[in-house]
């Protein structure tokens, strides 16, 4: 019977993170990933921001296998037959250190596990872990493959479902409000095309979210991130909002109405899509999440719930980078202890507070709830639409005045609407 | 599954390697239950259907993206659910 001193479930960001800080340290750590390789398994949509986290891996990013770096930003409301958007970039997105670059991740992973590999762990592909083994109500290892693989301490990084987290009672089975379905296409243009339609230069790179019709007004939106040589463009909606007969419409009708809306049909034009993805991300932010720590187990990334939307940005890798370098640090406290009991590994949330993971999650732990309002979803992508068309409108007759215009759609309860949602945005 | 989605030919678009038993199931006795309606529309390999007779099935998992989106929306009580085997399933390329 093998004995190592940390067993990862799950080389995704979080596990990766955690193995790649605890490599090198003389532990014997084990990595089981279920899918072919690192990677397999993983989805993003996406982006990684990596300001956050570049102290925690130094030197990590300059070599990584990223995408473009992110210079231009946008969002658009889409309505049924119009859209208005908003776009920002700025220099400091274009200086050194980059802010965030699009990522793709079995490219990323793969790299990474290769990266953690080099420095002593171990990375077992093709492994599923069935079950968690329980000594004397200390989580002592896991079976996988049929085999009891102990350690001293079990990190469950095993993704935003986390059965290993459920079987260890760190949380109890999900509820469908916290949880978001994503889905993606993968679409191959060639760089220079891509730079001539998004307007880049080189390896700059554009990240764009879309609000409104896109889920047929239901919480979500879709997104557009330029990679190297491919386009990530997807939707995102709401588990809850999506079920019984509240959306109208198959989930993959939705992104295939996205794609020939025609802001996005011309930008995709000629290119072939060359994979369809799809991945559950955790919504429901700090107030939804489970139990971090347990005896003898640690949870990182989207399996401690680790993800925060906020609109403008949507994020999640860094969590789990951040996670797992943190419970890295607590397993190296907690041996140096000798000790790898709940109380032991209760440094893990202390660490977690005193860094910007549990900080941001308490911050903007009202979004989930203020993000839910389906005004933003349904109706202020109509109304400002309706306000951009008279306001572009050039009749045969003569033009209406502009404050009358601006009157007929911000009317005196409209304004005390918005005014009442402003109130809301204020708790974030 | 909707007409507008060509469903077969996105899926084919994956490296996907079938595994000997399927990873989901519909529990016996549940295949009518309502709760299982929501996968009809959610799933978004569009793997579940309803049959002549009115019941849900999943004819076939080969193509599910394990999302996980069934088992939040229908719950453990109608499904048995599971990753598939290590090494078998979709295997992302891109990611």
């Amino acid at each position: 019977m093998d004995k190592f001193n940390v067993i990862i479930v799950g080389a995704g960001l979080a596990g990766l993170g955690a193995a790649y800080t605890l490599a090198g340290s003389g532990l014997e750590v084990l990595i089981l990933e279920r899918g072919d390789y690192p990677g397999a398994k993983n989805v993003t949509g996406g982006r990684l921001y990596v300001n956050p986290v570049r102290d925690l891996f130094p030197g990590l990013f300059e070599k990584a296998p990223l995408e473009r770096f992110i210079t231009r930003e946008g969002v658009t409301l889409m309505a049924k037959e119009r859209s208005t958007s908003f776009n920002y970039s700025g220099n400091e997105l274009r200086t050194e250190p980059h802010q965030s670059y699009s990522v793709l991740r079995a490219k990323f992973d793969r790299w990474l596990a290769e990266q953690v590999e080099e420095k002593g762990a171990m990375v077992l592909s093709k492994i599923r872990v069935d079950d968690i083994i329980e000594d004397h109500g200390k989580i002592a290892g896991v079976v996988a493959g049929g085999d009891e693989l102990r350690a001293d301490v079990v990190i469950a990084c095993d993704g935003v479902l986390s059965l290993l987290s459920e079987k260890a009672g760190l949380r109890s089975p999900a509820s469908t409000r916290n949880f978001a379905l994503g889905i993606k296409e993968v679409i191959t243009l060639n760089s220079g095309v891509i730079n001539d339609r998004f307007a880049l230069n080189g390896d700059e790179g554009a990240a764009h979210l879309f609000v409104g019709e896109v889920t047929r007004g239901k919480f979500g939106g879709g997104f557009l991130y330029t990679n190297r040589e491919s386009l990530s463009l997807g939707v995102v909606v709401g588990i809850e909002d999506a079920m019984d007969a509240k959306l109208p419409v198959e989930i993959p009708a939705l992104l295939e109405a996205f794609k020939s809306r025609p802001e996005i049909a011309p930008l995709i034009k000629g290119g072939s899509s060359v994979e369809y993805s799809a991945h559950v991300i955790p919504e429901g932010g700090f107030k939804a999440m489970g139990n971090l720590y347990g005896n003898g187990i640690l949870a990182a990334g989207d399996a401690a719930g680790l993800a925060l939307n906020i609109g403008f940005t949507v994020r999640g890798m860094e969590y789990a980078l951040a996670s797992g370098y943190f419970a890295a640090q607590t397993v190296l406290k907690a041996r140096e202890a000798g000790n790898f009991s709940a109380v032991a590994l209760s440094i893990y949330k202390r660490l977690l507070e005193e860094s910007f993971v549990l900080q941001d999650a308490k911050n903007f732990q009202e979004t989930p709830a203020v993000l839910s309002n389906p005004r933003v979803f349904t109706h202020y992508p109509e109304m400002i639409g309706n306000l951009m068309k008279d306001i572009y409108a050039v009749p045969a007759g003569p033009k209406s005045s502009l404050y009358p215009t601006l009157r007929k759609h911000v009317g005196l309860s409209e304004l005390w609407n918005i005014f009442k949602d402003l109130r809301e945005v204020m708790k974030i | 599954m909707s007409e507008t989605v060509d469903m077969k030919a996105k899926l084919g678009l994956n490296v996907f390697k079938p595994a000997a038993v399927p990873h989901i199931k519909i529990k016996q006795g549940m295949e009518r239950d309502p709760r299982l309606t929501s996968a009809l529309r959610l799933c978004p390999a569009g793997l579940y259907s309803v049959n002549e007779s009115g019941e849900v099935v999943l004819a076939t998992i080969d193509g599910c993206l394990e999302c996980g989106t069934c088992r939040l929306a229908c719950g453990t009580e109608v499904l048995e659910w599971d990753y598939p085997e290590g090494g078998t399933g979709v295997q992302y390329r891109f990611g």
